[in-house]
């Protein structure tokens, strides 16, 4: 399961980003508080290149790299297929960062670990990018690829 | 020019508390109000707002307010702010004042002067829930005899169809919203004079495609790719003017539609320049039935004018199947200001007097009545069903169901909401799933809402709500518009 963009509705607008944040760190989805009072911080790049703009964020790859290189095992795969991070277990080496091909995972802000999409599994549903994009250019899918 | 003597139309109210400074206004406003630098210090630009709310829609923390610039004139009753803006504007350009959409001045509005009926105890109003209730619409000549052969007619499950959008004044991605809503609730989209575009032409069931005094896109394929042809004389927003795309809403795409040059104007004529006279007129309905080798209905669309009933007289029998009459709130995506305001009649009257006209010469079986132009809601529907009509088009009530504000900016080709544009980056914005399924909920809506009240007249069929006008009652109307509209003042 994933997160995919349509570039042919995809606005831009950045909406995805804002949402993601605020739905991650505790904020609950929260806008105002995240933005006024937190460090937001979004686990997904929206790119805009020329007239098109897309949601860059996890492809939760079967046999995925960035689990392969955690040396902590911080970095595992739910049975729904989500690679998610155990922050208590990251010990901020970065590896993963290096190794994932898509550039997803960055490292934190504001304290030692990296962040990562984890589909908001945490609340159980439609993660809020998706459900927050003013024109259905996300949607999940089941197509996973396989590194 | 010296200093602009226009001050702004809006004004832009931010919520600093809750501003987050996401930029979503600054990236979603094509018309460049919002501007956010480096330092996180927002500005905004107040002249160039039209009022559309795009940015104040996506405002995730609905940190903006758009209200009327609050600088007003000198009260005078007579000198409207209005009337001083247009003056200034022309004083500034020296040229014709130019709009969108339909004609937004207070002249009377017939509908809110009539009132519906409805059963109580002595005939019983039917619930739609519980029993059949059928608007099955047939659009053409019925007038075949027994021993005759039927003639082609097109078939509706609610009388309510799309009106002419062309490919060029709106965005691809409307007609693709409408083509997939009229065929999902079994009715008609129409091309407008813009020609057929290959990525709608899939939908050929439940098109009607336009021929206009421009003739833009026309060829024998496509005539017969479609349920129905319609020849544009006028429309309710521009009657006695053409049309004119200003080049830059011609794009590359809607070039290949129209067969012209990209970036050119595309101008359509005032008149047909082979319709001179209801004999021209026939022999082009005639060329378009051998041409659809009499396997399509041929309808003709005029604007309500001052004669519409001796001219839709002529034009049933010069042998159209559907009469489509656009009223003079019918919109426009580019008209000049001084004719959408000031050109043509209400619908209501022109409905009533041409099915009024058609039945006391007996040729009212021969064509279809169709309304177009300021259908708002279903009660309209209703009403002007039962001043004559057989199916109504809108456009506008469509447009604002797929987002359209009705800020009349349609005309700069710059509509934030991507639908009066060709700009691929604006297109983008209305995605086809969501526009269908927007307008699909409506009709959907509506077509409750009309066997609703249907059936509290105790009415269970569409057909025999046509030209009923004892349902209707007028309210606050002068005898001679209760005479024009037949129909009795309430109490009566």
């Amino acid at each position: 399961m994933r997160v995919q963009s349509n570039p042919e509705y995809c606005l831009g607008c950045g909406l995805c980003r804002l949402y993601c944040a605020a739905a991650h760190d505790g904020y609950d989805g929260n806008l105002l508080k995240a933005f006024k009072r937190g460090t937001p911080q979004p686990r997904a790049d929206l790119i805009v290149r020329n007239d098109k703009s897309w949601l860059n964020t996890c492809r939760h790859c079967h046999n995925a790299p960035c689990i392969n290189a955690c040396l902590t095992g911080a970095l595992q795969k739910d049975d729904q297929g989500i690679v998610f991070i155990d922050s208590q277990r990251c010990v901020g080496c970065f590896t993963c960062v290096m190794v994932c091909p898509f550039g997803h995972i960055q490292p934190s802000r504001d304290s030692y670990r990296v962040v990562k999409c984890d589909l908001c599994r945490d609340q159980k549903g439609i993660p809020a990018c998706v459900s927050f994009c003013p024109n259905g250019a996300l949607s999940l899918t089941e197509e996973v690829e396989t590194r | 020019m010296t200093l602009s003597l226009l001050t702004p139309a809006f004004s832009v109210g931010r919520n600093e508390e809750r501003c987050i400074r996401c930029g979503v206004c600054v990236n979603q406003c094509i018309n460049q109000v919002h501007h956010l630098d480096e330092d996180g210090f927002m500005w905004v630009t107040e002249k160039n707002c039209v009022g559309c709310h795009r940015c104040a829609v996506l405002c995730p923390t609905q940190a903006l307010t758009i209200t009327r610039f609050p600088l007003d004139f000198r009260p005078n009753q007579y000198w409207s702010a209005d009337s001083l803006r247009e003056i200034y504007r022309q004083a500034e350009s020296g040229g014709v004042l130019l709009t969108g959409m339909g004609n937004p001045r207070p002249y009377r509005s017939y509908f809110d002067h009539l009132l519906l009926n409805a059963s109580q105890v002595t005939n019983p109003s039917i619930d739609p829930l519980r029993e059949p209730m059928e608007l099955t619409t047939y659009l053409g000549d019925h007038s075949a005899g027994l021993s005759e052969a039927e003639k082609p007619l097109l078939k509706l499950e609610i009388p309510v169809m799309f009106s002419a959008m062309s490919y060029g004044a709106v965005s691809l991605n409307v007609q693709k919203s409408l083509a997939r809503a009229a065929r999902e609730m079994v009715t008609y989209w129409n091309t407008g004079e813009g020609g057929l575009h290959d990525e709608v032409k899939e939908y050929a069931d439940c098109t009607i495609v336009q021929v206009a005094s421009g003739r833009f896109g026309v060829s024998p394929d496509y005539l017969n790719n479609a349920a129905a042809i319609e020849i544009k004389i006028g429309q309710g927003a521009k009657p006695g003017i053409g049309g004119h795309l200003p080049a830059e809403k011609v794009s590359p795409g809607v070039a290949q539609t129209r067969m012209i040059p990209a970036w050119s104007d595309a101008i359509s004529p005032a008149p047909h320049h082979d319709i001179y006279s209801i004999e021209d007129l026939a022999q082009l309905i005639e060329t378009i039935k051998v041409a659809t080798d009499f396997q399509k209905p041929v309808a003709v669309k005029v604007a309500a004018v001052h004669n519409i009933s001796a001219i839709a007289s002529g034009i049933v029998r010069a042998g159209a199947d559907i009469v489509a009459i656009d009223g003079f709130r019918g919109a426009t995506g580019a008209a000049p200001l001084r004719i959408r305001d000031n050109i043509g009649i209400p619908i209501e009257m022109a409905i009533a007097q041409v099915d009024q006209r058609l039945r006391d010469e007996g040729i009212r079986p021969k064509a279809s009545l169709v309304s177009a132009g300021g259908i708002r809601n279903s009660a309209d529907v209703v009403k002007i069903l039962a001043l004559g009509a057989d199916a109504v088009y809108i456009g506008t009530a469509a447009l604002v169901a797929l987002g359209c504000h009705l800020c009349q900016t349609c005309f700069t080709g710059r509509c934030n909401w991507g639908i009066a544009t060709t700009d691929r980056q604006l297109s983008k914005r209305l995605n086809p799933e969501i526009g269908a399924m927007r307008a699909i909920n409506l009709l959907k809506a509506w077509e409750h809402e009309i066997k609703e009240m249907m059936g509290g007249m105790g009415i269970n069929a569409v057909d025999s709500l046509r030209g009923n006008r004892l349902m209707l009652k007028g309210i606050g109307l002068e005898q001679h518009e209760l005479d024009l509209l037949g129909v009795s003042p309430a109490g009566a």
